[in-house]
């Protein structure tokens, strides 16, 4: 097969990196997860389904999910906000606001805990004005929908601000000259462009959302079947050496995630190709 | 830039877009920042300064800075050879790979280190081989660095794989035909293409390292002077009322996390003025 007229693979290292990276990802990611899959097959489907509904454990699921989804739409409406603004508009340090928008991504999550627990209890910076107002929001299932909003903040920012940047003034300026007013620029034109962008965003925000452990319990109160969450509840049962009870709701989660990141990347597949074929092309090489 | 466009928003709306933004980024990342120092020095210096220079204090950022220093350049080095092969060369199942590297941002932390203990902990699939030859993995420092590898393993890979994909392989494919071996094509124009990307990576990497609290929570067992880092020291001193303590140790991984994101600054500054640079370069010989 070796004919001498056909192209040689020029570049070296093929087998040495693939090689590398296979067994790397192997031993660090593949074996441990399936350790975690053949731990879980003592139990059985049935058996992994009866520990997940137990009371606790659907509360706990209940709690994580609302509290996520709650936090990903909050950072939905106020991502598309600050994303909007940190591209569009001038004001005086926008670089400063714009790099601290990834302080929940450097922060560590337990840093962001105590501090978030600190401001929101009821005599904390924010929590005595909305204490009196009927808002107890720290030990509270609230806590956890801001821990978690702080979380997921740079997410949806993060995926919107090169979209928002890519939309080309000459699409809004035509649809001015055609007389379309701002809000109907920004229903029709405007918003189905960013909309792939945000709805990943969301997801990377509520993917991140599920798991989050580090800064929810601090400010979580974690009352059973009123604000625990599931990673918590794996961790008690962990306590108690009930294994076989951890793993199933690990696997419940872990489950949860792989069909979260199939969702992305669909996601992120129909984003890309919908936007290759809005540009004009021949621009890019 | 400051061209007035047909079309923009009327100036209201703008001004009060601009005013909810900034007020919701005040409320969740500026005041929690705020606090994280003024609860630190509630006080006074000199109970923060002492709050630091305990022994237990100590051992803890050790302790973070150790598992870090050990776990970054494993990782390091698998993202350059997974980025290499993904970018540079076509083969099956290449988008199940680049899948596959960002799994573990997609498993809870806690599930990481539960894992680890299913491998290696009492009852574990290599159990009891490791109590026979006194090998601790679990509850020991081996164990948090292998957590701290899982949860950081996809950030240098998923920087390199797209920058690498956009250099595409012209460079380094000249340098062997010109008679260059493999490593001083790796050394003279990989590697310098591609640096700013890798220490993006790796500041990335860095900070989660140090801060990781779920994943290392659960197998570190919570050994006092031994088996803490610095976020695990955090929750201990909160749980036991010690605020300023508690609080004096944030301070310090709050102060890493705004050198993370200044670092991160600069690299991305770098990064852009590169791209300029290249793009400046590249229009006469399109012309041509």
């Amino acid at each position: 097969m070796s004919a001498p007229h056909s192209p040689p693979r020029v570049l070296p290292g093929l087998g040495l990196g693939l090689g590398y990276a296979l067994v790397y990802l192997s031993l660090i990611v593949l074996i441990p997860l399936g350790a975690l899959i053949l731990k879980s097959s003592e139990l059985g489907l049935h058996g992994i389904l009866d520990i997940a509904t137990g009371e606790r454990a659907l509360a706990a699921l209940r709690v994580t999910f609302g509290a996520s989804l709650a936090a990903a739409a909050i950072n939905g409406v106020f991502g598309l906000i600050v994303a909007w603004m940190l591209v569009r508009y001038d004001f005086p340090g926008k670089r400063l606001v714009d790099s601290l928008v990834d302080l929940p991504f450097a922060l560590p999550t337990a840093v962001a805990g105590i501090t978030l627990a600190t401001l929101y209890a009821g005599n904390g910076w924010i929590g005595r004005w909305l204490e009196p107002l009927g808002l107890k929001v720290a030990y509270t299932p609230l806590g956890i929908v801001v821990a978690l909003t702080f979380i997921g903040l740079p997410f949806v920012v993060r995926t919107l601000q090169p979209v928002i940047e890519d939309i080309e003034p000459e699409v809004e300026e035509a649809a001015a000259t055609l007389g379309a007013s701002r809000w109907q620029t920004f229903v029709r034109i405007l918003f189905p462009a960013i909309f792939p962008a945000l709805l990943t965003g969301f997801s990377l925000a509520f993917a991140r959302a599920l798991g989050e452990y580090g800064s929810v319990i601090f400010i979580a109160g974690n009352l059973p079947l009123v604000s625990e969450i599931t990673p918590l509840l794996i961790i008690s049962k962990l306590e108690q050496y009930d294994l076989l009870g951890a793993t199933a709701l690990a696997v419940v989660m872990l489950a949860i995630s792989f069909v979260l990141l199939l969702a992305i990347n669909l996601l992120q597949w129909w984003a890309a190709n919908r936007h290759r074929g809005s540009v004009v092309e021949g621009a890019r090489p | 830039m400051s061209r007035r466009r047909a079309a923009q928003e009327p100036r209201w709306v703008r001004w009060s877009l601009t005013a909810i933004g900034l007020v919701f980024l005040f409320a969740f990342l500026g005041l929690p920042l705020a606090a994280v120092f003024v609860e630190a020095l509630a006080q006074g210096w000199s109970a923060y300064v002492a709050a630091l220079a305990e022994p237990e204090a100590r051992a803890a950022v050790g302790l973070s800075i150790g598992i870090a220093l050990a776990a970054l350049p494993l990782n390091i080095l698998f993202g350059v050879a997974a980025a290499w092969a993904v970018a540079k060369f076509d083969f099956r199942g290449k988008s199940l790979l680049v899948t596959l590297i960002d799994l573990p941002f997609a498993v809870s932390p806690v599930v990481a280190g539960l894992i680890f203990i299913l491998l290696f902990g009492v009852n574990g699939v290599f159990g009891a081989w490791l109590t026979a030859h006194e090998i601790k993995v679990i509850f020991a420092v081996p164990g948090m660095v292998l957590a701290t590898l899982f949860i950081t393993f996809p950030f240098v890979a998923r920087e390199l794989i797209p920058l690498m994909q956009s250099q595409g392989k012209d460079e380094e494919e000249a340098a062997i035909s010109l008679g260059a071996s493999g490593w001083q094509m790796f050394w003279r124009v990989t590697l310098p293409n591609i640096k700013w990307g890798l220490l993006y990576g790796v500041i990335l990497a860095n900070a989660r390292a140090l801060g990781e609290f779920g994943a290392v929570s659960v197998v570190s067992g919570h050994i006092r002077g031994e088996t803490n880092t610095l976020p695990l020291h955090v929750e201990i001193l909160y749980n036991e009322y010690n605020q300023v303590g508690a609080f004096a140790a944030a301070s310090v991984l709050a102060l890493l996390a705004l050198l993370t994101l200044v670092a991160k600054t600069v690299v991305e500054w770098r990064m852009q003025k590169e791209m300029a640079m290249l793009n400046a370069e590249l229009p006469p010989e399109k012309t041509a």
